[in-house]
């Protein structure tokens, strides 16, 4: 909201500088967002008047005028043709700097002296008006600097206004509030009309057909009116807010709103069918062209402002081109209602018109304020159109608009709140101050009605907001709250994961990433997913702000893929990413998606950092399976396994994993497959791995129990099996452990080779097996008897051949 | 025979000053003090002094001995000192050369922005809470006291799912599911993704709040105050200057948007702050009576105060990010840098 401080001091008297202004109503809770310094283009004009007027001797378009400051007169040579003796203009002195720079001189003008220059409004930048020199309200003392005759100097604030506080939609309201916050006494406009004799309920009715909509609508008929252009005041007053002048008469009815906060809409009476204004809902087809020349197709349910036949306005949005106010418009009906808050935001929002009288009406306007709106913009155009305004108002009010009255407010309460206690007299002191009606005839209550402009306030709390505020929250003392102590604060097992594995892969060297939740529908095919695949159930937004962003992820991996894909052009191509987040997936019969938190991982490139003393490797399945063993390791993840094969389409069949802990599935693990990769326009082979959080901080186990440290040596064995090479090193382990071999301490692979001397389609695994007795140290021949069984075992499990 | 004995040292002076090796100082301990060594060789002929003078002599021939002794010992510790520094000089590596190891990998600043909010917050009793994303219109507006058709919904450009679902606008939905939850005492955050729909150079589609709530008996708007002043102080350093400003949200009332002095100015007016001197850098407010109302509790006895803000506004301000698109770009070369 745009506010002049010019327009602003007609209604109370404001001592301080713009920027105390400013900051005042800021710390009341009108945050100003701007200040804006305006004055004029140029200097050194003056009002004069033309004394004295002759034809140019030696041209014939150009006249030889006399035109007088007050003290002194000096020769003009001037070229316009719509200028007579009295013409009140603005005179350029010698000296003057008109916009863009020019100065102007004394100079001969074929042989004249020409001592200034009358100006256009054009060549001011007051106007756009270039058809001849800019003609002054006769009003005007001669000699004044144009600038101060025109009040062409001005400090405009820029006020964020909140949804609540529709009373400061409006030059009134503000000043409210600067009277409240200064103490200073508000001044409001005269409404005193002078009415004629004809009656307007004998030239126009009114009907209400949805009373719901359009609770009242009050209305007058001004006869007589001469459109024209407005005054220079008016024009400032409103164009200072960013306005467009149109018409002395439109002119007027967005003054009326900027002042009062009320929307006022003038119709051309004679192009209303049957001299009647009826209100009703629109019924779905409905067109209508509004005044800015657009077409429309109404919604339905819509407000209409309709007259004997047609629509003439969607109520509280626009008025139409078919009674819009024109230069021979002869008898006006001026409305002045209140429309229902939601039908209008409904209304202005389907169809896309967000007109500055549909922000106040959505926002909630003065239920009271109709009629002195009315009355104000009535006698504006009796006295700036030579109107003559009928007799009476015609005033329909079959709703009820409820207003707040007599709230009930507790001191104490108030204390409660805002932790201070207010002396009972600056908390009535604070509410007059804002025009509401105090009763304070009991003690421990005061009964509070507000001013039927705060449609915010109906209940103590709101009360106790005002009071806050205007006593000043810096006036607040800070404490800290005696406060219960509660359980808590103890880490919850999703929380300890994502910890533990921010920790480990940061050791890692892997770097965090965060992607949009959205994503491309077209995601699921570039994955490979099956028909059936539950990620598919993909939950869709109904307005994206693109169809790249149209849909929730339902895996992560496509979002790491992507940014692999563009860290790659950016010619970055040795990448360790993670990223934990969300993803949804629809749930049939649900109202909203199941959210499950998930971590994933990617690695590609180079295995190390390129360093003058790692070799060049690259890096695969195995460095990534590395940090996932530790996250496990870390947080205690009962009986791990990784099983072959993920079953995951977008992955490598061969080099991918589910991993498991007992028969929970927390993940899968693998390469990229190659498909998805050239899909993806990759080149470079991807190892990537997704986790499901609340499955792995499910298995974690949390409490860590300590192990003796053994007190005698162990003893070790080393043994190279020779098997198939789709055997799994697993299925060996798994053998070795298979009976409950108490004295096996620990097997570890520590050697795999595939290649010369080992046959082909053979691999050589080299197995430690660990021997430790709790009770003993352990002899050769009781080493030697248990691990011959167990070597025994897995030669029968997997045909293993001993090299 | 005290002339040779003279002599004798004179020369095996002039002998240990030339000798550099090891080999060459044994050579001369041999020479002056074997068995069969010169000095032996002088007290050989220890006849030739005169009785009264042996002992003398014999002494003095003692003395030299030590003496040569001695100095050769010095010289072959200086030899060996000299010999190992010189083969630890050999063994020089290049100390300028990158050390070896894994390069320690970093947070996205949002998630380090986060855990250091949390962090101050746990200090203070607080535990940690999420909600659903994809949110029920009745939680992201309607428990919040924003009916349907209310202006206060302009304030956040929603993302629908259907009627009834949006991707929730703001971390505040999860004080009204924790409230159904449970029974105050309460002390929470929530942080999390929240999602408007808006992209431009200070506005991405999708960023992160994080909100806070705490219900009890007897809380205030002063208890407010203290609170936030504690963590911003904690936040951005203990002579941080703040003002509670009043404002507006539909589920606070009163309410109260929290500036601090611009840390890019320091409060002088700069085009981070608009020239005022201050940053909005959280919006807070004591529970509207209607959202207790909403969840069953009763407003006669309670009290409590909601408090948000973004994460990203905050991490652009820690690191000086200008662009709050660089977040989700996900450029190593930006999140290399935290």
């Amino acid at each position: 909201m745009l506010v002049s401080l010019k327009w602003l001091r007609d209604y109370v008297d404001v001592d301080l500088s713009p920027q105390e202004l400013a900051d005042r109503l800021t710390m009341a809770g009108l945050e100003v967002d701007s200040i804006e310094m305006r004055k004029p283009a140029f200097s050194g004009v003056r009002v004069a008047k033309i004394v004295r007027m002759e034809p140019h001797p030696n041209a014939d378009k150009l006249s030889l005028c006399e035109v007088s400051v007050g003290d002194a007169s000096y020769p003009v040579v001037c070229g316009a043709s719509n200028i007579r003796i009295g013409d009140t203009v603005a005179l350029a002195m010698v000296g003057a700097v008109l916009p863009g720079g020019r100065v102007i001189g004394s100079s001969k003008i074929r042989g004249q002296i020409s001592e200034g220059m009358l100006c256009s409004e054009e060549e001011l930048q007051i106007g756009k008006d270039n058809s001849g020199i800019m003609l002054l309200s006769p009003d005007l003392p001669s000699g004044g600097e144009l600038s101060e005759s025109l009040e062409l100097h001005d400090v405009v604030l820029d006020i964020g206004v909140t949804p609540n506080r529709s009373d400061c939609l409006s030059i009134i309201g503000v000043a409210r509030e600067v009277a409240a916050i200064t103490g200073r006494k508000l001044r409001y406009p005269l409404t005193e009309i002078t009415e004629g004799n004809e009656d307007a309920a004998a030239v126009a009715s009114v009907f209400i057909e949805d009373a719901d909509l359009c609770p009242r609508y009050t209305a007058r008929i001004i006869r007589d009116v001469r459109i024209g252009p407005s005054p220079v005041w008016l024009k400032n007053r409103i164009e200072a807010i960013g306005l467009r002048s149109i018409n002395n008469i439109v002119d007027i009815t967005n003054f009326v709103m900027m002042e009062t906060g009320q929307p006022l809409h003038a119709f051309d009476y004679d192009l209303l069918a049957g001299g009647r204004i009826v209100v009703r809902r629109s019924r779905s087809g409905e067109v209508f062209i509004s005044l800015d020349g657009k077409e429309h197709v109404l919604p339905e349910d819509a407000l209409l402002i309709c007259d004997g036949e047609k629509p003439v306005a969607i109520g509280g949005v626009m008025g139409g081109i078919n009674s819009e106010v024109r230069d021979d418009t002869r008898t006006i009906l001026l409305e002045s209602a209140y429309f229902n808050p939601s039908s209008i935001r409904r209304t202005s929002r389907v169809m896309g018109m967000g007109t500055d009288a549909a922000f106040r009406f959505e926002r909630g306007i003065d239920p009271e304020g109709s009629i002195p709106a009315l009355n104000r913009a009535a006698g504006l155009i009796a006295d700036l159109a030579q109107g003559v305004v009928c007799r009476g108002i015609i005033d329909q009010r079959p709703g009820d608009i409820p207003v707040a009255r007599d709230i009930a407010l507790r001191p104490e309460k108030v204390k409660e709140i805002i932790g201070t206690a207010v002396v009972t007299d600056e908390i009535i002191s604070i509410l007059q101050g804002l025009e509401m009606k105090v009763d304070a005839s009991r003690d421990d209550v005061l009964f509070v009605t507000p001013p039927s402009c705060r449609v915010d306030i109906a209940r103590e709390i709101d009360l106790i907001e005002e009071i806050a505020r205007l006593f000043g929250y810096d006036r607040i003392p800070a404490t800290l709250p005696l406060v219960s102590v509660i359980s808590g604060g103890a880490g919850e097992p999703k929380r300890v994961a994502e910890e533990a594995i921010r920790r480990i892969m940061n050791g890692a060297g892997y770097t965090e990433a965060i992607n949009y939740s959205f994503v491309n529908p077209a995601s699921v095919d570039e994955m490979l997913l099956d028909t059936q695949d539950e990620r598919r159930r993909l939950v869709k937004i109904k307005n994206p702000l693109s169809e790249e962003q149209s849909v929730m992820r339902t895996t992560m991996i496509h979002s790491l893929l992507k940014n692999v894909a563009k860290n790659n052009d950016l010619g970055q191509y040795d990448l360790k990413i993670f990223e934990i987040g969300r993803t949804y997936s629809g749930v049939d019969g649900e109202k909203q998606p199941r959210e499950t938190n998930r971590a994933a991982f990617l690695i590609t490139g180079q295995r190390y950092t390129q360093c003058w003393h790692f070799p060049e490797m690259k890096a695969d399945f195995y460095d990534l399976k590395g940090c996932v063993e530790n996250i496990l390791d870390v947080l205690f993840v009962a009986d791990i396994s990784c099983r072959a094969s993920s079953g995951e389409p977008f992955l490598h069949p061969g080099k991918s994993c589910g991993i498991f802990s007992g028969d929970k599935r927390i993940g899968f693990l693998g390469e990229i497959h190659p498909d998805v990769l050239s899909h993806m326009g990759l080149s470079s082979p991807v190892t990537a791995c997704e986790l499901d959080l609340d499955t792995l901080a499910a298995c974690a186990i949390s409490g860590k129990a300590f192990a003796d440290i053994p007190k005698f040596p162990s003893s070790s064995r080393d043994v190279a099996f020779l098997i198939r090479r789709e055997v799994d090193a697993d299925d060996l382990v798994a053998a070795a452990r298979k009976k409950d071999e108490e004295l096996l301490e620990k097997v570890e692979i520590f050697d795999v080779y595939e290649g010369k001397n080992v046959a082909e389609g053979m691999k050589s695994l080299g197995l430690r097996f660990l021997y430790r007795s709790a009770e003993k140290t352990l002899t050769d021949e009781e080493v030697h008897s248990v691990h011959g069984r167990i070597v025994e075992r897995i030669v029968k499990a997997s045909g293993a051949l001993i090299r | 025979m005290t002339g040779e004995l003279e002599t004798l040292r004179k020369q095996a002076d002039d002998e240990l000053l030339k000798a550099e090796t090891e080999a060459e100082l044994q050579i001369l301990r041999t020479r002056y003090l074997g068995r069969k060594g010169l000095i032996t060789g002088l007290l050989r002929n220890i006849a030739r002094v005169l009785p009264a003078d042996r002992a003398l002599f014999g002494k003095e021939c003692n003395e030299l001995k030590d003496e040569i002794s001695a100095r050769i010992d010095t010289m072959l510790a200086d030899i060996a000192v000299s010999k190992k520094r010189k083969a630890l000089d050999s063994e020089r590596i290049d100390v300028t050369l990158p050390g070896r190891g894994i390069r320690y990998g970093s947070l996205h600043p949002v998630t380090q922005v986060r855990e250091e909010i949390c962090g101050i917050f746990a200090g203070l009793g607080f535990s940690i809470v999420e909600g659903p994303e994809v949110e029920l219109d009745y939680y992201n507006f309607e428990a919040l006291n924003i009916p349907r058709d209310h202006p206060a919904r302009d304030m956040q450009d929603t993302f629908y799912v259907d009627e009834n679902t949006v991707l929730r606008t703001h971390t505040s939905p999860v004080q009204v599911r924790t409230m159904e939850k449970r029974r105050p005492p309460i002390r929470i955050l929530s942080p999390g993704r929240v999602y408007r729909r808006d992209s431009d150079v200070s506005h991405t589609p999708m960023f992160h709040q994080i909100e806070g709530l705490l219900v009890d008996e007897g809380i205030t708007f002063g208890d407010l105050k203290g609170v936030l002043t504690v963590f911003l102080r904690q936040m951005f350093g203990e002579e941080t200057a703040l003002r509670f400003r009043p404002s507006f949200f539909p589920f606070t009332e009163p309410s109260a948007e929290v500036d601090i002095r611009c840390v890019i100015c320091k409060g002088r007016g700069c085009r981070v702050c608009k020239q005022s001197g201050w940053l909005e850098i959280l919006g807070s407010g004591m529970v509207d009576p209607e959202v207790f109302k909403n969840v069953g509790y009763d407003t006669e006895k309670l009290t409590g105060f909601a408090f948000g803000l973004g994460l990203e506004r905050i991490a652009m301000l820690k690191f000086g990010i200008s662009d709050i698109r660089l977040f989700f770009e996900n450029d190593l070369r930006f999140l290399n840098q935290f």
